[in-house]
């Protein structure tokens, strides 16, 4: 069982790298985007301080979206999700596959690079390491959940746009609790509550969502 | 030995065909013939089970395949329009993925022998994306070559393919057959396949 989960995440990994303008492109529109309000705001501190917790969040939404449709979209076309959906095993368990591959290849990096892009917003290094903490628990959930999303429009033409429509309102929680770790550090409160409440929605999201994907795939294939 | 009961086809308001049955026992070939649009591809994807029936039912060692999904598909080969393949990956690359996800054990000199089978050798280490068309149906089919599950269910295969490969993929089916497998198959073009028992249906 655990076999093809790793030969999909093998398999996705290794499209990746071959494909790298895909990942290197949404991890420079997070940092740009991150970037540009430092830039617009100007050397106001405080204010920084405040708002960094919600631009870095809401930027990794953003781009951990950029790269949802191809999700499911690649395989749809060269006909290969048929044969993942013929294969022996569950089609959840490949999806399950699919959504850390692509955790590895969008939400990983963001994490690693959010700590850096945390600087320019003058945190302090407990909250830069609760925002990494932050983005690394949280951005599972965001590829499961969106997962959901792309299976749902697969096949639909302007299907990115009702993509973004579909999973961003559901990607709320994850913003809030994301964004509010920061928060409660920055003020003093601490982040672990926050924090667990992320664990427990990516848990959820990475347990649950692959075979409701799985069931919306199973219906853009008939 | 798969049997389809009563099948009907529903595609958008258009009722394709109805009260459509047969039994496919080992060693048995089904040529599926129609015109275009008759519901070839449609019946295939009911075979294979990624299209529910409107009506009917089909069964596979006597059971529904419904009810049992993984077994079904542990014996089922399915090739369709599409080749299945990756662009960024190898030919070598590509059977070997291929096999690990429909759960079989390739070693990749198997793998290595049967791209030069189908007429892929020296190129196996060359991304698909460099390939031509026909050539690319080349690495789809050299699924087949190693493929020793029971149930083919193949769209099309004699498309982009060269006559000498043609003649090539006749006595890959015809092999498969004479091991007592079974397929059903579409296609335009007649091909004769020396082994086996060959039968014909015609729907629309």
């Amino acid at each position: 069982m655990l076999k093809i989960v790793t030969s999909v995440i093998a398999r996705d990994l290794k499209l990746a790298m071959r494909r790298q303008a895909d990942i290197v492109s949404a991890l420079f529109f997070f940092v740009i985007v991150v970037s540009l309000f430092p830039l617009g705001i100007g050397p106001e501190v405080d204010l920084l301080r405040q708002l960094a917790p919600g631009v870095l969040w809401v930027a990794a939404l953003l781009a951990t979206m950029l790269s949802l449709p191809r999700l499911f979209a690649d395989d749809y076309r060269d006909g290969t999700l048929e044969q993942l959906a013929l294969s022996p095993h569950p089609l959840g368990l490949i999806v399950t596959g699919k959504v850390i591959a692509h955790w590895l290849v969008s939400g990983l990096p963001l994490a690693l690079i959010a700590p850096i892009l945390g600087i320019q917003f003058d945190l302090s290094g407990e909250a830069l390491l609760v925002l990494t903490g932050a983005i690394l628990l949280g951005t599972p959930a965001l590829s499961g959940i969106g997962a959901i999303g792309a299976a749902l429009t697969l096949g639909l033409r302007g299907g990115g746009v009702l993509l973004s429509l579909l999973v961003l309102p559901l990607y709320i929680p994850v913003l809030i609790f994301g964004a509010g770790a920061v928060d409660a550090t920055v003020s003093g409160l601490g982040g672990e509550g926050h924090l667990s409440l992320l664990t427990a929605m990516t848990f959820a999201a990475i347990g649950f969502a692959p075979w409701a994907s799985a069931a919306a795939l199973k219906i853009a294939l008939e | 030995m798969l049997e389809a009961d009563n099948l009907e086809c529903v595609r958008g308001e258009r009722r394709l065909f109805a009260g459509l049955g047969f039994k496919l026992a080992a060693g048995e070939l089904i040529y599926l013939q129609g015109r275009n649009g008759a519901g070839k591809t449609s019946l295939l994807r009911m075979l294979i089970g990624l299209l529910p029936p409107e009506n009917g039912e089909i069964r596979w060692q006597g059971r529904p395949i419904r009810s049992q999904n993984d077994e079904f598909h542990a014996d089922l080969c399915y090739l369709g329009h599409l080749n299945a393949i990756k662009e960024e990956l190898t030919p070598l690359e590509n059977l070997l993925a291929a096999a690990r996800l429909a759960g079989e054990t390739l070693s990749e000199d198997d793998a290595i022998d049967a791209l030069e089978q189908v007429g892929l050798a020296g190129r196996e280490d060359l991304a698909c994306k460099y390939l031509s068309q026909g050539q690319k149906r080349r690495v789809a089919l050299a699924r087949l070559v190693v493929d020793r599950r029971p149930l083919w269910i193949l769209d099309e295969p004699f498309v982009a393919l060269d006559v000498a490969a043609v003649d090539w993929l006749a006595g890959i089916i015809s092999g498969h057959l004479q091991r007592g497998g079974m397929a059903v198959m579409t296609t335009h073009q007649p091909v004769a396949i020396p082994a086996g028992n060959v039968r014909e249906l015609r729907i629309g």
